[in-house]
């Protein structure tokens, strides 16, 4: 399985995302340029966090419009796996690929701490190694992490299991609901405003983040094996 | 017949711009003043030049030789630290210094401020703080790591102090933030004389592979010099001579001085330059902080005993009708000098066109020594390079022992108090912002990007660790402004020996310090005698510790309504030479022997239970001896590496009491704790004695920590155990504090917030 | 030439949390009589096009595609000739 990281101007977890590939997974991952129209050769797309164009306009307003997301729209299309990350997250409501859209925290100010999260369905390529409703730790670090979408959008996203987790306890930014991470239909795109890549060892402060990237690894590699 | 030709050019210049004066305007009208020369300075620019210098020479040097940029009050004491070390790669002179931490590889490291700034607009004033310190570290060829930072404010019942609090607080998280490098530390305190005056220091550290140091040279007659980053506003212009001034009821209206901050445009920057040092075609990098253009190609060619010809007509504008002199002197941010071997320049630019950077080859290194800048084909300025920055003028000043000082002398602050109970007076210790948590502030800044931070900001010291390696490293800042307005000798040690405490009680072995003098006017000899004293106390301390001091930055003149405290602030950075010595201070495990190293004596004086109880301090503070501080780091470091100590943590503000509650804060834990000694319960309890720490050891190990700090004739006591929910603490067997640890972590932690939202009901 | 100045603001059915605070500062400062606060922001672009109606078209879809999101926010313009 292949993992390909694709790189805005500003982004700034890039790095840090394609470590946790490499040493929880120990897996092929590059970094790839946004001018870089291409991503056949990968199997997963992860998209970093960051400020991508310096979140200027609205996050990820701009970023979207770059030729890598052309590249990542079809790869979603196409069945692979994609995971946004914080800004990523970002980039893909921007895109269009997952529901909803983002504002400023409830409380205005940047947040940067661990939360409990539940995870509300663990049917999903990304969450498959996790219990259903399970509580995990993962750190958060946003601005913008204040997710809405109007309640019809709501309902289909529960009705059809698109929620993957919540936080658990406190809401650090006033998300709708408290959703932390939702995917698109088919389940193969998912974005989340936590940081599992900054959980993947106990000195991190929690390795609940590990799991996340193993269970993309065990669902892609138990469809096509392990190429 | 040479005179008059130099004449016809100044002149000439003069008409460049008609609002400026000329020559001998502004020799007859003094204007000089202005831009904060003195008369004799005028005179040694005269001597210099061999004519009357126009008004852009005279704004060069004007900023060239400003506090900010020469050191020219605090030249003489700086001498007095020690720089140098078998480890020390590269000390004071440079962007930042570094340090050899072995494997090939350097930490790179500096603090300064951006006080003035601040003061006038908190929000961009402390981002472009953020900004410059992270540019002075990657100019070196380092790839930052990590911040941290040192904040002074005035208190928090005051609206204004809470809104610039706030806005520094988002202006640094959101500089930081964006750029990707974690802020993992820093300090807080709140003290009436910074009102008017905010101090926000910002640092940052910077790992590189020994290979890839920078300089800021330019060398190679007929290289050529390029810009790069962000093109050249009006903002800024006269920030370094405006942080050499004190703040007065105007300083709000000079508001075009300060800067505005693009954190994503220092992010490419900073990419693009770690690339252009990996590719190894820099000969010479410096940022355009201070003094812009003027200060990093003046430095530049002095340093590198070439001069330099510059042609404004090519530096990028985002004005129009830009003076030279405006373009020299703008502060604008996110900004880079580069100089590159001869026929390179296409390489560079096909870097920094991959990260959407504007760049322009904007001169040449020449080799007569002059600094010489053309516009629209006329010379606007030709200036023996050496003498902006090597004969910038030196003040000798003489300090005074101020009349305080000596009353203080007489005040011993234990003697009162008596009838206090300890564990009330906990409780508002805790209450005090100094002393409370700063989870309200760290929980700002992304402190976890880069995925290296092993000990988050809230412990002794942060770590931080290194990508390959089993090493790691520890940092901290530091400076109790209360002891060294009290004695600003101690209080100068103090401060360092906190800091190397503080990096000691996480499992490192301290290496150097960055330093950031905040002071008042020199001109006054009681000031002058407070940062004299407060640098002689910093450099004993260093001597002893074997800390050099690699770089820094004074900031003076922090005057609006009264005089600063004097706060001299210790950046310390540490080598943890394995993971498995980090340790942070909480309590691990129930059971665990709880030691209390190090004497304890009546020593309130400045402490922050007397700050609490008479709402001002006096006396004299906790003396430090610098041969039992150093006993006492290196027990604490020999017993954390030979795997014995569960949890360390100094003794520091709020003495013994604080320290055993913020030891049970991080976890579930408590402690019960019996203290025998022949002084006051409150004294014990709340003194700041220097030189003391609290460890928890496990039980096996205990009798064998005790063994060890007395063959290293350290004072030891097992003054309880770890337990579960409680703080109790017995003194000579009678009940002092007995609380549960719950109810003084919420008080703790809900201090801060409650002070910024004194209006919200909840 | 045409200069639009085009006005973005969050829905009303969406929760302004910065116009709430702002709401609340402005009532603890004696503003009793602020019913609400919403916050948008304002951009200036300028086209070379000699043609309003053409203008107009340009500017509607330069906001519908990027300037604003239409999941939440709402925006308007107006346009004025320039020099």
């Amino acid at each position: 399985m292949r993992f390909a990281v694709p790189v805005f101007p500003g982004s700034n977890c890039d790095e840090d995302c394609a470590k946790a590939v490499r040493e929880i997974l120990d897996r092929p991952v590059d970094l790839v340029w946004y001018k870089n129209g291409n991503l056949d050769p990968y199997d997963a797309i992860l998209l970093p966090g960051g400020f991508s164009y310096g979140d200027y306009l609205r996050t990820g307003a701009l970023a979207r419009f770059s030729p890598v997301m052309d590249a990542v729209a079809e790869a979603a299309d196409r069945g692979k796996l994609v995971l946004g990350i914080c800004n990523g997250f970002q980039v893909l409501l921007e895109a269009g690929l997952l529901p909803g859209a983002m504002r400023v925290n409830d409380h205005l100010k940047f947040r940067c701490s661990i939360q409990t999260l539940r995870v509300e369905n663990n049917r999903l390529p990304f969450t498959g190694l996790y219990e259903e409703g399970e509580e995990i730790r993962l750190p958060i670090a946003h601005g913008e992490g204040n997710y809405y979408c109007d309640d019809g959008t709501l309902k289909g996203l529960e009705e059809r299991g698109q929620i993957a987790f919540r936080y658990a306890g406190e809401n650090p930014n006033g998300s709708v609901t408290g959703i932390a991470g939702i995917t698109n239909r088919e389940g193969n795109v998912l974005g989340l405003m936590p940081h599992p890549e900054r959980a993947i060892y106990g000195w991190m402060g929690t390795d609940d983040g590990a799991r996340l990237f193993r269970s993309m690894l065990r669902y892609w590699e138990g469809m096509h094996g392990a190429a | 017949m040479v005179r008059l030709e130099e004449r016809m050019m100044a002149d000439r210049v003069d008409r460049a711009s008609e609002n400026e004066p000329g020559p001998e305007e502004i020799r007859d009208r003094e204007c000089f003043r202005e831009v904060g020369l003195t008369a004799e300075e005028y005179g040694s620019i005269r001597d210099h030049l061999g004519r009357l210098p126009n008004w852009t020479e005279l704004g060069i040097y004007s900023v060239m030789w400003s506090e900010h940029c020469s050191y020219k009050n605090s030249k003489p004491l700086l001498k007095r630290f020690p720089v140098e070390g078998p480890h020390v790669l590269q000390g004071p002179g440079e962007g930042a210094g570094a340090l050899d931490i072995g494997d090939g590889q350097a930490v790179v490291f500096k603090i300064e401020s951006h006080n003035h700034p601040t003061a006038v607009e908190p929000f961009q004033g402390a981002a472009t703080g953020v900004g410059g310190i992270i540019r002075d570290v990657f100019s070196m060829g380092a790839r930052p790591v990590a911040l941290l930072n040192s904040l002074r404010f005035g208190s928090l019942s005051n609206p204004r102090v809470r809104y610039l609090f706030e806005q520094a607080v988002a202006g640094i998280a959101h500089y930081g933030n964006v750029v990707g490098i974690p802020t993992v530390g820093g300090e807080v305190e709140f003290d009436a004389s910074y009102e008017g005056n905010p101090l926000v220091n910002a640092m940052c550290v910077g790992v590189l592979p020994h290979e890839d140091l920078q300089k800021g040279i330019a060398q190679g007659v007929g290289n050529p010099v390029i810009y790069v980053g962000s093109s050249t506003g009006r903002d800024g212009i006269h920030g370094a001579t405006f942080a050499s001034e004190e703040l007065g009821e105007d300083s709000e209206e000079k508001r075009p001085s300060v800067q505005a901050g693009d954190p994503f445009m220092e992010k490419l920057l900073l990419e693009a330059c770690m690339e252009l040092v990996k590719k190894k075609i820099l000969l010479g990098i410096q940022d355009m902080g201070a003094a812009g253009l003027t200060c990093s190609s003046a430095e530049m060619a002095a340093k590198g005993n070439t001069g330099m010809e510059l042609d404004l007509d090519r530096v990028p504008q985002r004005e129009t009708g830009m003076t030279p002199y405006e373009i020299l002197l703008s502060e604008s941010q996110e900004r880079m000098l580069l100089v590159v071997e001869d026929g390179r320049e296409g390489e560079v630019r096909e870097v920094l066109d991959k990260w959407g950077l504007q760049s322009a080859v904007i001169g040449r290194v020449t080799g007569d020594g002059r600094y010489r800048v053309r516009q629209k084909g006329r010379i606007v300025a030709d200036i023996p390079v050496k003498t902006l920055v090597d004969d910038a003028p030196v003040c000798y000043r003489k300090g005074e022992e101020p009349e305080y000082y000596r009353v203080n002398a007489d005040r011993h602050p234990e003697e009162k108090w008596k009838e206090c109970d300890p564990g009330e007076a906990l409780r508002q210790v805790l209450a005090s912002p100094n002393v409370a948590s700063k989870r309200w502030v760290y929980q700002q800044y992304d402190h976890m990007v880069r995925t290296s931070t092993a000990v988050r900001p809230g412990s002794d010291a942060a770590v931080i660790v290194l990508d390959g390696l089993d090493k790691a490293l520890a940092m901290s800042t530091d400076g109790n402004s209360r002891y060294v307005y009290l004695d600003p000798r101690q209080g100068g040690m103090a401060a360092v020996v906190e800091a190397a405490r503080n990096v000691v009680c996480s499992g490192a072995r301290p290496l150097g310090i960055t330093d950031c003098l905040n002071f008042g006017s020199p001109e006054k000899p009681e000031v002058f005698w407070q940062l004299e004293e407060a640098v002689n106390g910093m450099s004993e301390a260093c001597r002893h510790l074997g800390t050099p001091v690699v770089g820094g930055n004074v900031s003076l003149y922090n005057e609006s309504k009264g005089t600063i405290h004097p706060t001299p602030v210790v950046g310390m950075v540490g080598l943890v030479e394995s993971r498995r010595h980090i340790t942070t201070q909480e309590f691990k495990r129930e059971g665990d022997r709880i030691f209390l190293l190090g004497e304890t004596l009546p020593e309130l004086g400045g402490s922050e239970l007397q700050l609490v109880l008479d709402q001002k301090v006096s006396g004299r503070p906790p003396r430090v001896d610098l041969e039992k501080e150093s006993q006492l780091q290196r027990i604490i470091l020999t017993a954390i590496q030979k795997g014995w100590v569960s949890s360390a943590h100094d003794c520091s503000s709020g003495g013994l009491a604080v320290t055993l509650a913020e030891s049970a804060f991080g976890t579930h834990l408590g402690a019960k704790v019996h203290l025998r000694t022949k002084w006051d319960p409150l004294v014990m309890l709340f003194s700041e004695s220097q030189s003391r720490a609290v460890l928890s050891v496990s039980p096996e190990h205990a009798e064998a920590f005790a063994g060890l700090a007395e063959a290293e004739g350290v004072l030891c006591a097992e003054i309880g155990e770890v337990c579960r929910e409680y703080l109790t603490v017995e003194v000579n067997g009678q009940p002092a504090i007995d609380a549960r640890v719950k109810d003084l972590r919420a008080i703790w932690e809900g201090a801060i917030p409650c002070a910024m939202n004194p209006f919200s009901t909840n | 030439m045409y200069k639009a100045t085009i006005t973005i603001r969050l829905k009303t059915s969406v929760l302004d949390p910065q116009g709430n605070a702002v709401k609340g500062s402005l009532h603890s400062l004696g503003y009793g009589e602020v019913r609400d606060v919403r916050i948008g922001k304002t951009m200036e672009v300028w086209l070379d096009t000699p043609d309003a109606g053409e203008a107009e078209g340009r500017v509607e879809a330069m906001c519908r595609e990027l300037l604003a999101n239409p999941v939440i926010e709402e925006y308007e313009f107006r346009l004025e000739k320039g020099a």
